[in-house]
Parts: C-alpha cells; sequence; structure tokens
C-alpha cells in the first residue's frame, strides 16, 4: 500500500499548510481523484510577500554569477527528477511525447536563464556620454517583490517562463500556480528546496486567481505583477487595485510554453533602471571625458 | 600621552587620519585567514590565546558567588591539562569588583572594570567620574570606559577626547582602556579617526566593543585599530595595547585575529601586556582544541567546566 | 623585541589525489596519439627541480592532424550544433572542472611553481567560473551583437603562456567554443599538465572528438600552428616579441589575430590615497604570482609626500610574505616557473645596480633546489632606467616618485606598452580624470589585479589588441557580415 503524498504550500523555505485549513481536489484529466492541494488564503499571500520581502535584499545581493550558479542547480534537480514531472503531466492530459518535451523545454529554459544571470547587464546598462564633465553610467537594479499569477494552461513550462527570468534578475516572488494542476508547481518547490536557493525567493500558493489576486494586487510591499492570460474582468480588476502603489504590471498576451517565450524583455520588463553622475576631474586642462 | 590638545591642534590632528578602503581592508583579512596554524604554532597560539582573555561577566544578575566562580575558573581553567597558563584578567562591574580583587588574591590575574555608565556612556560627567573612582577605590588593575558615541557621531570630538584625557587622569598607574562601540559608529573611517582621538587622549589600550551589541569586533575594526597603532608606534615609539570584544567565540577566530597582530604590528604585541581578547565563551572552545591538538581526538563541551 | 616568536610551521597540500602519468600523448580528434616523430620532452617540478613527466613534442605533421580534426569537427558536428547545446557541453566542463578543483589545482602548482594558496582560491576558480560564464553565452550571440550577422570563424589556433596555465586555457577555449569554433591548443612547454588534464575533461564531458586538440611542443609547434593555412584565427598569449613574429607572420592570410602580450604597467599612488590598502596593493600588484604577470604593477609611482611613509610600509609589510615550498598553504611567493627566467630575473637585478637603484630584499632563506627569488624593490630608479621600461616579469618593483597628477600620467604613458594601470586615491572625481587619460586596456582603482570572467581585458599599443573576457571578449570569434 503506497503513502500518498500531501501537497503543501511553499512559503519561506518552508512546506506549510494554508493558514486557512482548506483543501480542493485535484482531478486526473479521466476525472480521478489524484491528491487534494491547499486552498490558499489571502492570509498565506501576507505571509508569502512578508517571505519575499525578507528574502529580497540579500537575493539580489548576491552576485550574479551566484544566482546563475543557482539556477543551473535548478536544472540539475529538475533534470534528474524529469520522470516525476512526465508522469505528472500525463496526469493532467498530456501524452508522453508533449509530456517529455515540455520537461525537456522547462529544463532548457532553466539553463538558458541561468546562461543570462550576468550577462544582462552588459546589455542594458550603458555609459552615457553627456556633454558636461561627468561620469554617467546606467545600471539595472531588481524593483523588488513580484507578484505572478502562473500561466493557467500549462502546469510546469509557463511557470518556469515566469519565475526564472524574473528572479534571475534578483527579484523575489510569490506565485499563484495553475489552479487546475498544481501538482507540477508544487513538485517544482521541492526542486527548489534542494538547489541552494535561499527560501523566500520563491513563494507559490495553490488556490483559486480570483480569490488570491486580488490581494496580490492590492499589496502595498509588492512591486510588479506578471500575469499571465486570464479573464479580462480578473485582470482589470488587478490592474486597478495595482495603481495604489503603483506597480509594474506586465500582462502576457502571449503563449508562455512555446520555444520562443523566453529572452531579454523577460528579464529587463522587471528591472529598475538607475543613472549616476560623477565629476572627472580635468587634469592638466585636458578635456574631462570617457 | 598627551591630554591637553586644543581643539584647533586636535583637528589637524584628526586631519591627518588616513582614509580606510573597506573592500581593500577585506582582501588583506581574507590573506592572513587564509593562512594555514598547525601543529605547535597552533598550540603556541591556543597557549597565547588563553593567556590574553579578560574572563569577563557584565550582567544585571551578577552576584558575588558568581563572580567568585569565574575567579575560581580564571585560575584554573581545566586542571586536567597540566601547565595552562592562567588569564590575564576578570572584567567585571564596578560593584563586583571588591569580590574579584579578594577572590584573585596574589594570583597576578589583573582586575578590569568597566565604568564611565558602561554600556550606554549616557550620563553626566560626574556620574561617570564617581563609577570610575569607585571602581579604583576597590582596587581595579585596569579601566574598561566607554566612549560618547552620540558626540562623537555629532562631530563634538573635543568633547569626546576631553571625556577620555580626563578618566585617564583619574587612573594614576592603572591602565585605561577606551571602548569605542564599533558596531555604532558608520565606517573605517570613523573607526581609525576615534582610535587616533583616543590614543592621543591618552588611551592604554583601545577596545572594540561592549560585549552588549552586534556587531561586535569584527576584522575590518580590529584591523583600522591596528593600523592606527602601528602608525602611532611607527611616529612616537609608544606602544598600545589592543582588545577586541564580543562575537569571537571560536579558537579559529581567536588565532585569526593573533595572527592578523603578528603581521600587522609585530610580534611584540603578542602578549598580555599588550593584548587581550574580551571574551567568556572563547575560553572553552580554546581549551577543546587545545586537547584535540594533544590527543588527537575531537572533545566535547561536556568535559569543560561552564562558570 | 621579538621573545614571543611565534612562527608557522609548513602546512603541505597532499598530492595523493594527483596521478601524473610517465608519459603523455598529444590529444587529438578525441583520443590520445603518439607524436609521428615519437619525440618527448621533459617536464619538472620549478619548486625542486624534480622530473614530473614526459611530453610529447608534436611537429608540423602532427600539428596538421589537429587541424584537420578541428576542421571536420567544425564542419560536421559543432557548426551543426545550436547555441544552446554548445553551451550544455560547457556547462559540462565547468561542473567537470569544479569538481576535480583540487587536483586541477595541485597539478598547477606542481608543474608551474605558483603557490597552492593562489592556485586553489585564484587560478581553478576563475578559469571553473570562464567556462560558466561563456556557456550562457553560446545561444544568446545575437542578442550579445543586436542587428548584425555574424558566423564562427572555424578553426581557432591557440597558443597559451605559463604564467596560468588552466586560466589562459579557460580564457581562449571557452569563448571559442561559446561561438562555435573548434580548437587546437599549445601550451606552453614548461606546463603542459593542467592542459592536458583539462583534454581528459573533455573526454568526460562527453566533448564531440576533434572540439578541441590539445598539441604540446615548444615555440616551433606554435609556429607551426600559426603557419597553418587551414586556421583561421590565431590568439596568443606570450611575449611582445613573439607576438610581433605572429603577426607578421599572418600578414597576406585570411586569418584574424588577437594578441595579450606584455607590459609594464603603473601603480600610481597620490597623496590622499586609503595608504595601508594601497601598499596592499602594491603588494599584490608585483607579488602575485611571483611577479609572473602581464598586467603586473611593476612600475610603482608614489606622490613624494607619502613616498617615505609608503615605502617604509611597504619594507615592512614584506617580514610577512613567505618565500618557499609552493604547495606549502603558507606559501606567497613560490617558485620562478623556470631556470630560464630565473636568469632572466637576475640578469636584470644586476643591471637596476649598475644603474645605480637602490635595492631592498627581505631577509629570508630560499629553498634549494628549486628556482626561487626574493621580492625585491628598487628605489631612486629614473624614468630611462632599463629595469623601468623593459618587462622583467618577476618579483621585482621598480619606484618612482611624482609631484604632479599631470606628471605622472606623462610618465606612466611614456611607455611602448599599455596594458594596466592602478590608481590610488580617495577623490572619486580624480578616479576618472586619471583613468580616462591612462594609456591602458585595464584601469584598477583603489585595487589591483582583479579579474572576472565579465570583466573584458585587454591592453593598448604594444601590449596587444583584441578583448578577452565579457561580452567584448566575443568579438573576437566571431565574423561580422553585412
Amino acid at each position: 500500500m503506497e503513502i500518498l503524498k500531501t501537497y503543501k504550500l511553499y512559503i519561506g523555505g518552508q512546506f506549510p499548510r494554508t493558514e486557512s485549513g482548506r483543501t480542493y481536489p485535484v482531478l486526473a484529466a479521466d476525472g480521478s481523484h489524484v491528491a487534494n492541494a491547499c486552498l490558499a488564503s489571502r492570509k498565506d499571500v501576507r505571509n508569502a510577500v512578508q517571505a519575499a520581502r525578507k528574502a529580497q535584499a540579500s537575493w539580489a545581493g548576491k552576485s550574479a554569477f551566484n544566482r546563475s550558479q543557482i539556477a543551473y542547480r535548478i536544472a540539475e534537480m529538475l533534470e534528474a527528477r524529469k520522470v516525476q514531472f512526465i508522469e505528472e503531466l500525463q496526469l493532467m492530459g498530456l501524452d508522453k511525447q508533449s509530456a517529455e518535451e515540455e520537461v525537456m523545454m522547462s529544463i532548457d529554459r532553466c539553463v538558458y536563464y541561468a546562461g543570462w544571470a550576468d550577462k544582462y547587464q552588459a546589455l542594458i546598462s550603458s555609459v552615457n556620454p553627456v556633454a558636461s564633465s561627468h561620469f554617467n553610467f546606467s545600471s539595472p537594479e531588481a524593483m523588488g517583490v513580484v507578484g505572478i499569477v502562473a500561466c493557467q494552461q500549462t502546469a510546469l513550462i509557463g511557470l518556469i517562463s515566469q519565475i526564472l527570468p524574473v528572479i534571475i534578475g534578483g527579484n523575489t516572488v510569490v506565485v499563484i500556480a495553475n489552479t487546475n494542476q498544481p501538482l507540477c508547481a508544487i513538485t517544482f518547490a521541492e526542486v527548489l528546496a534542494t538547489s541552494d536557493i535561499p527560501g523566500g525567493v520563491v513563494n507559490i500558493l495553490t488556490g483559486e486567481v480570483g480569490e488570491l489576486l486580488p490581494t496580490l494586487a492590492g499589496h502595498m510591499d509588492v512591486n510588479a505583477l506578471s500575469l499571465a492570460p486570464i479573464s479580462s474582468e480578473l485582470s482589470v480588476s488587478a490592474q486597478e487595485a495595482a495603481v495604489d502603489n503603483l506597480k509594474r504590471v506586465r500582462i502576457y498576451t502571449e503563449p508562455l510554453y512555446v520555444k520562443s517565450a523566453q529572452g531579454l524583455s523577460y528579464i529587463s520588463d522587471f528591472q529598475e533602471i538607475k543613472t549616476t553622475w560623477h565629476p572627472i576631474e580635468q587634469i592638466a586642462g585636458g578635456a574631462g571625458g570617457y | 600621552m598627551l591630554g591637553n590638545l586644543s581643539t584647533p591642534e586636535l583637528s589637524s590632528l584628526l586631519a591627518l587620519s588616513p582614509s580606510i578602503d573597506q573592500i581593500g581592508t577585506l582582501e588583506r583579512i581574507a590573506r592572513i585567514q587564509a593562512r594555514s596554524i598547525k601543529g605547535a604554532a597552533k598550540l603556541q597560539g591556543l597557549r597565547m590565546a588563553l593567556s590574553m582573555i579578560d574572563l569577563t561577566t557584565l550582567e544585571g544578575k551578577d552576584t558575588p558567588a558568581k563572580v567568585r566562580q569565574l575567579c575560581y575558573k580564571a585560575q584554573h581553567l581545566h586542571d586536567q591539562a597540566p601547565d595552562l597558563p592562567t588569564v590575564a584578567a576578570v572584567c567585571v562591574y564596578p560593584t563586583m569588583v571588591g569580590v574579584a580583587k579578594k577572590a584573585l588574591g596574589n594570583s597576578g590575574i589583573k582586575v578590569a572594570s568597566v565604568s564611565t555608565a558602561f554600556p550606554s556612556g549616557q550620563a553626566p560627567f560626574e556620574v561617570k567620574k564617581l563609577d570610575t573612582l569607585y571602581a579604583l577605590d576597590n582596587g581595579a588593575d585596569e579601566i574598561d570606559m566607554v566612549i560618547s558615541r552620540g558626540r562623537f557621531l555629532a562631530g563634538d570630538y573635543q568633547f569626546v577626547y576631553d571625556e577620555i584625557a580626563a578618566i585617564k587622569a583619574l587612573c594614576g598607574t592603572a591602565r585605561l582602556k577606551v571602548i569605542f562601540e564599533t558596531g555604532e559608529l558608520d565606517s573605517l573611517d570613523q573607526v581609525r579617526k576615534i582610535s587616533d582621538l583616543a590614543i592621543a587622549a591618552g588611551a592604554d589600550f583601545i577596545k572594540t566593543s561592549t560585549g552588549k551589541i552586534q556587531p561586535a569586533a569584527t576584522f575590518p575594526v580590529v584591523h583600522t585599530m591596528l593600523c592606527a597603532i602601528k602608525d602611532h608606534y611607527d611616529k612616537t615609539g609608544q606602544m598600545i595595547g589592543m582588545k577586541p570584544a564580543g562575537g569571537i567565540s571560536s579558537s579559529k577566530l581567536a588565532l585569526q585575529h593573533l595572527l592578523m597582530v603578528k603581521e600587522v604590528l609585530g610580534e611584540a604585541w603578542l602578549t598580555n601586556e599588550w593584548y587581550r581578547f574580551g571574551a567568556s565563551s572563547l575560553a572553552n572552545d580554546l581549551l577543546m582544541q587545545y586537547q584535540k591538538q594533544l590527543t588527537g581526538k575531537y572533545q566535547s563541551a561536556t568535559y569543560f567546566s561552564i562558570d | 623585541m621579538s621573545e614571543n616568536n611565534w612562527n608557522l610551521e609548513p602546512s603541505l597540500e597532499s598530492v595523493a589525489q594527483v596521478q601524473i602519468k610517465p608519459q603523455y600523448e598529444l590529444f587529438i580528434n578525441g583520443k590520445w596519439q603518439a607524436p609521428l616523430a615519437a619525440t618527448y620532452f621533459a617536464t619538472v617540478n620549478p619548486a625542486d627541480e624534480k622530473h614530473l613527466a614526459h611530453i610529447a613534442q608534436a611537429n608540423a605533421a602532427d600539428v596538421d592532424l589537429a587541424v584537420k580534426a578541428a576542421r571536420a569537427a567544425y564542419d560536421n558536428v559543432w557548426s551543426q550544433l545550436s547555441g544552446a547545446a554548445r553551451g550544455k557541453y560547457l556547462f559540462r566542463i565547468a561542473r567537470l572542472m569544479q569538481e576535480k578543483a583540487r587536483e586541477l589545482a595541485v597539478l598547477e602548482t606542481l608543474d608551474g611553481g605558483k603557490p597552492i594558496r593562489e592556485s586553489r582560491d585564484i587560478d581553478i576558480p576563475l578559469a571553473c567560473n570562464h567556462f560558466f560564464y561563456y556557456a550562457g553565452w553560446a545561444d544568446k550571440l545575437q542578442e550579445a551583437f543586436p542587428g548584425q550577422q555574424m558566423e564562427a570563424l572555424g578553426v581557432a589556433g591557440q597558443i597559451t603562456p605559463w604564467n596560468f596555465p588552466l586560466l589562459m586555457l579557460a580564457w581562449k577555449v571557452a569563448p571559442a567554443l561559446a561561438c562555435g569554433n573548434t580548437v587546437v591548443l599549445k601550451p606552453a612547454e614548461t606546463t603542459s599538465l593542467t592542459a592536458l588534464k583539462f583534454a581528459e575533461i573533455c573526454q568526460e564531458a562527453g566533448l564531440p572528438a576533434g572540439v578541441v586538440n590539445i598539441v604540446t611542443g615548444y615555440g616551433d609547434t606554435g609556429a607551426a600552428l600559426v603557419a597553418h593555412p587551414n586556421v583561421d584565427k590565431i590568439a596568443f598569449t606570450g611575449s611582445t616579441a613573439v607576438g610581433k613574429q605572429i603577426q607578421k607572420a599572418c600578414i597576406g592570410t585570411p586569418k584574424k589575430v588577437t594578441l595579450e602580450l606584455g607590459g609594464k604597467s603603473a601603480n600610481i599612488i597620490l597623496e590622499d590615497a586609503p595608504i595601508d590598502q594601497a601598499v596592499e596593493g602594491i603588494i599584490n600588484s608585483i607579488f602575485f604570482n611571483q611577479g609572473h604577470v602581464c598586467c603586473a604593477g611593476s612600475r610603482l609611482f608614489v606622490q613624494e609626500s607619502i613616498a617615505e611613509q609608503v615605502i617604509a610600509k611597504l619594507k615592512f609589510r614584506l617580514q610577512s610574505i613567505y618565500v618557499g615550498n609552493p604547495l606549502d598553504k603558507n606559501t606567497d611567493i613560490g617558485a620562478i616557473n623556470s631556470k630560464k627566467q630565473l636568469e632572466t630575473i637576475e640578469e636584470y637585478l644586476s643591471i637596476g645596480l649598475a644603474e645605480g637603484a637602490e635595492i631592498y630584499q627581505p631577509d629570508c632563506t630560499l629553498p634549494s633546489p628549486g628556482f626561487y627569488c626574493k621580492p625585491t624593490i628598487f628605489t631612486d630608479v629614473a624614468q630611462s632606467a632599463r629595469i623601468a621600461q623593459e618587462e622583467i616579469f618577476g618579483p621585482v618593483l621598480t619606484i618612482q616618485t611624482f609631484r604632479t597628477m599631470e606628471e605622472v600620467v606623462q610618465k606612466a604613458n611614456n611607455s611602448p606598452y599599455g596594458l594596466a594601470a592602478g590608481v590610488w586615491t580617495a577623490n572619486g572625481a580624480r578616479i576618472f580624470g586619471l583613468s580616462s587619460q591612462l594609456q591602458a586596456g585595464v584601469v584598477w582603482a583603489n585595487t589591483y589585479n582583479k579579474f572576472d570572467p565579465a570583466s573584458p581585458f585587454g591592453g593598448y599599443k604594444e601590449s596587444g589588441f583584441g578583448r578577452e573576457g565579457g561580452r567584448h571578449g566575443l568579438s573576437a570569434y566571431l565574423q561580422f557580415k553585412n
């Protein structure tokens, strides 16, 4: 007789149950009952945002190289558990080949973003040729805590396509997973827990988007939102709630589960730009310039 | 040993304090920490460290019995190991100086007393003076005073300087340690500045912390203070003592600190005449490492007395 | 004043995990194969002059086989792979290097004489990180050069020096492979072992045969590589003299060339510098790796008002610099790489004395046998002295003073070299004012000898051209079409 797994939330590097004590059934593609997932509440959102904020400064303070090593480790762990993910995707209705393709794409996407960690800066920074004797440079900085509504059409690739570029840039995230297909999200949390990523950098909640998003979108300590396609009603009310602290909102209308859903813009979407000036002393009458 | 600089003279002196590069300091420290201390050198280092401890109890709940037990430990670190040195001093509040003095007898271990409204230093000078005189009257061999950090951060260097000089004047033959509470200061530049100021005002020892807040005796802060001592020595030939206090709880850290002294100041400072560790739990870790060196076996804390 | 004598005991790194074969073959087309003329040469440990191994000596015919293998691998395999796939191979190599880090560090120290602390803490980690860094570029070349069409060059011939054998290999191989090229690499004859170990790592990583080939040998092996008509690119790190020969040899051929050559870099200390950190910076600039560093701050310029203080501090600091067995974790200055190099350095010491400079060396005993040199400072050095102009490539520092920034900029730039420069001051505006005027490819402000895979490195003037590291480092291995 096998031991059935309890699927919990992932907050602050731990796996707590929802403080509301509620669950909802996760059904396989054939309608059979697979597991009970936590039905997260707004208090879980609150706790997750707290955890994300606590982790953010030191995550952004790590060297870019360090973050790339961690992302590569995530890929290693994902690869090691390939079989489990493929099985879960098949349970959710994908055929074996599509499931394998999705898992491979997910692994490759992690490697892809691992490679960006210490490179995007070179492409979106600049030394600016101002007309005065000043050294002037613009460089990116993480926005802070980013709320994510994960792709609701796919169970794994969409989630990864939204999380990786955001955290590689030094942000921390609170993710509302795919409501009906939450298993891969929690298994991915297990991958994260064994990947050297500090607790709180990624926080994953399972539950109803309609219940959780308003709290996340209105939370004054969340700096930005990444929204996969959801109903326009939910989207509009989230954007309205986001206005109060001027959250930066990125709405993805294009599919996140395709090969082309990766790139520099997915990172730069969640970066601020800081420009700094410093005088250049003019030595021996030489013009100070760079 | 000046103690009577006017404000313009003090300003000129402080203007000479060099700026400190934090990252460069950290790199220098990393090199020292990469050194490997083994065998006889390690044993010698551990013994040296033991002899440099100011065994400390500074709690609101200190009682005479507690202090007497600590004084016993000071003289009998671990009788099961032969030929161990004793610690350098016991460090207590003024109200416990008498008890400690009696308990230590003629063991040669000094009694150091904190004073000047330790740890905050937020009290009128009269109170600080009484505090110091009380400790001295009860037999304190050393006074560990605190500077007025608020005044220092507000730029009132003359006030800070005069306070140190005044306490020094009360000390007589007792040696004065000046505590900076570096965890409350801003940058290493400030640590350098207060070091130069305190030395000019008459400090016999400069000391990092009260041990009541974090961070305490971090490597960059200690390195900066050692450089101030070295520069003073190069200019005047006078040696000043160093006491890092708080946060040095392992033998590894203690040995690294000693190596830093050797490389920055020189071996003349490797004695408890010029160097002290302000610590309480360090002693047992040193003893454990010492036993490990002798027996080849990793030790358990259960076998070493906790006082 | 030193009754409290406290001296460190030697703490030797174990060599148990390192296996050195008695004889090494060439690594061509994914296999070990004997040199056609069956010639081998001996390599020794400069720390004790003991024999380490016999290394294959590749002649022109061997080089030809290697180039053919690289060409075939390029045409049939490597150029057909996606950037992401190339990246994955590089990630694997980086990981394997990390796993074998200790072994590589010990090997590097045995072969070349550098202190184990440096090979362990600097050389090997940087080499691993270089592969990690470039692995990530392999599938992002279009973003690196937006709006441009580009292609790999083909077969890259690479010649690496003996001062940072594995690290220089990483600087060359990683970007070459990331950009889609295949490689034939000739390591320096006194330090082949880590390159050969790297070949084993390539095998373990499953790198397709022929993508990386290692041909060991002397200068003539390198010349054969440079002359080979089927090599598209030459990358060389070494002396300026040889660099010029290479540039000349490539005239009239379509070969692209990048050169990383010698230097006589100026390290400038202004009177407002954070002085103790500046002194430490001087130590790092000239005694790191026994001074066998192309970008070493071998010309110290100290503002006259603080010169006496700086020199006194420098001399005191030298008392804690230990010259000794490179395998001792406490050694700061290891062995000079070869007898030949030691003779060159000693000749410059005589020249310096003959030129009237004042010499200072700390009191220390040098191990024997082995090739060792005491850290040396020359003061009272004139701008026109040979020791201030010519690259010594050893632990020898010349010290000159200056009065104004204008003066020091002029003196610093007054050299055919232009690799690096150091600027020490607490004043930010002066950092930018000075660095913008110094003719050097790398300027270190309030630091020295810092390297990172993300940071482009290379020289001005006769210190070479082309950059290694960063996004800029990719251009050396691509051709751009319009």
